[in-house]
């Protein structure tokens, strides 16, 4: 058995997320509505570690991230996987342990709040892969200590992860054990859901599945709240259902200045303006008063990017199916 | 009547295309139709674009958030943006198309780097020490997981240079043949996968059949093996017959300059 020398910020505890579920979670039927302040307040503590559901710009929960860190509960743990929500919960100085999966912008390059604060050595970070990431969520989902996969053998990405190496009992060969991943908070975007947290993604679901039924506790941001009968009749729609779900927050437009499928698209001026000010310090020191601090809610957000005509002209330049 | 003229207008004359251009048109020639291929934003997109308007319509092309097999009509700025799934035939999660690359069902992978090294091992994730970076870098993302179950990956470099191919990378992100014949398979990485071709705006590049050494396969146009040997940081073997990439031809940048990048995002 060989392993990685990569820190492992939490270790797998199937019976432990078991008596959490049986236990913890929201009791069936309650109606989860709050709103961003209330959901933060509630579900997310000092200390705890947190998994978003994004990549690069498109549908991600930022406004629950930019409430976060108004609260600023210190000491967290991130599943590092995304862009712009990954990007400023490093930046607000509030993350101390990162799992390093992929944290940029792609094209637009690279992720600078993260980049400065793992040069300076701010954070630990050990590191995964998009595939390591989705089956330690799976592994956790199954109710499993760890996944046997065949990805990371060999490399130095295994090598500064948490995960470990050993013989497959059936043919002999060497396997990449990923340990699951249960955290404590999971923050995913939907399309829609209903007051319970029923929800629907519309196109690629990306980790949200996995991650769902990995989270301890589950924050649905949704564009939309529609009734149960709406969910009830195409069932098999339902990606995530209540049952996993601790909180339901309205959050319309909650992706931007990301991009959702179907309904909004990226606000590319909006987002050059964020990499922009993220290239220095002091731009990003501005970034975070502006669009952070200097707001108190995703409404009044949603005001200073421009408000209602802003996202009317982003619903146009969002292509049909 | 004007469309005619407007096509004249911006038909190429040889010669005239930039590196950007070559680069994509020699990645889309390594497409085949009927084979599945992990597609990253930027040069393979436009690439697998081009490729399935020529010569490979039938080439699935797999994007990492689950898009399959779009019509790649519009150029996605991110691989789990809307337009990987545009009318595609399935749009479903980052987990199924990563269990469709590890059970062997996807062919050909694309991978980036700030360094690629002789054994084809690319890294993304750290310039400098990890502990203490002098750059940090993204991660693998997909990278390392395309780079282990995909059956053969092709390495990309925009920027041929010594800093860039170089003996060994600070950080092996993603597995090439690591340090040689029979690694990838003693680390326990699927058996009969890895590197296949490096393509460069000076070069391609491929392997040594038993050493697994990168070597040098094709000069592109106007290109010396003096100059692709001088700018790779390892000694690199240019011993045998090297053959010479054809310059993109009228038919290749026409279709790239008015369908697959009309409105210029990348070119």
């Amino acid at each position: 058995m060989g392993g990685g020398e990569g820190p492992l910020f939490m270790r797998p505890d199937p019976d432990e997320f078991r008596k959490w579920i049986h236990e913890r979670k929201a009791p069936l039927g309650s109606d989860k509505r709050m709103d961003e302040q209330e959901a933060v307040r509630k579900l997310v503590s000092p200390g705890d570690y947190i998994a978003t559901d994004m990549y690069g710009m498109v549908r991600g929960p930022v406004s629950i991230v930019r409430e976060i860190i108004r609260q600023r509960p210190g000491d967290l743990g991130l599943a590092g996987q995304g862009g712009m929500d990954i990007d400023l919960l490093v930046g607000s100085g509030l993350v101390k342990r990162v799992d390093c999966i992929y944290i940029g912008h792609e094209v637009f390059g690279l992720s600078n709040a993260y980049r400065r604060k793992a040069q300076g050595g701010h954070v630990v970070v050990a590191e995964w892969t998009n595939a390591a990431l989705a089956w330690r969520f799976k592994a956790a989902a199954m109710g499993i200590p760890f996944i046997p996969t065949r990805t990371m053998l060999g490399t130095d990405t295994f090598r500064k992860s948490g995960a470990k190496s050993g013989q497959c009992p059936f043919t002999g060969e060497t396997l990449c054990y990923l340990p699951a991943l249960a955290p404590d908070v999971g923050v995913i975007h939907v399309h829609r859901c209903d007051k319970f947290g029923n929800a629907v993604i519309d196109g690629t679901s990306g980790m949200a599945g996995e991650l769902a039924r990995a989270s301890k506790k589950l924050i649905i941001s949704t564009e939309r709240i529609v009734p149960e009968s709406a969910i009830r009749k195409q069932p098999e729609r339902t990606l995530i259902p209540h049952y996993l779900v601790d909180a339901v927050v309205e959050a319309r437009y909650g992706a931007h200045p990301g991009e959702m499928c179907y309904e909004y698209a990226m606000d590319r001026p909006r987002v050059q303006e964020y990499l922009k000010e993220m290239e220095t310090g002091e731009g990003e020191k501005r970034f975070f008063d502006k669009f952070i601090f200097g707001t108190k809610s995703h409404e009044d957000y949603l005001e200073l990017v421009g408000g209602l005509k802003q996202m009317r002209k982003l619903e146009k330049a969002c292509r049909g199916r | 009547m004007a469309r005619l003229s407007e096509k004249n207008k911006t038909d190429p004359k040889p010669g005239d295309y930039s590196g950007t251009e070559l680069l994509i048109c020699l990645v889309a020639r390594l497409m085949e139709n009927r084979k599945t291929a992990f597609i990253g934003t930027g040069v393979p997109m436009l690439a697998a674009s081009l490729a399935k308007k020529l010569h490979a319509p039938e080439m699935m092309a797999v994007f990492e958030f689950g898009g399959t097999d779009p019509v790649l009509d519009r150029l996605p700025l991110n691989v789990g943006g809307q337009q990987t799934f545009h009318k595609a035939i399935s749009a479903l999660s980052l987990s199924d198309v990563m269990e469709a690359a590890q059970r062997g069902q996807i062919e050909l992978g694309f991978l980036g780097g700030a360094q690629i090294d002789m054994y084809g091992n690319i890294n993304t994730t750290c310039i400098g020490e990890h502990a203490h970076p002098k750059v940090r870098l993204p991660g693998s993302g997909g990278g390392c997981d395309i780079g282990s179950l995909c059956w053969r990956t092709i390495g990309l470099l925009t920027d041929h240079n010594p800093k860039k191919l170089v003996r060994k990378v600070d950080f092996v992100t993603t597995a090439g043949y690591l340090d040689g014949p029979g690694a990838r398979e003693k680390a326990g990485l699927p058996a009969g996968c890895g590197p296949y071709r490096v393509v460069t705006n000076l070069a391609t590049l491929d392997y040594h059949p038993t050493t697994k050494k990168m070597r040098l396969m094709a000069l592109n146009p106007g290109v010396s093996v003096r100059k692709v040997v001088e700018n790779t940081g390892f000694e690199l073997d240019a011993g045998r017959k090297v053959g010479s990439n054809e310059a993109p031809t009228a038919e290749e940048l026409r279709v790239l300059r008015n369908e697959v990048d009309p409105t210029r995002l990348y070119i």
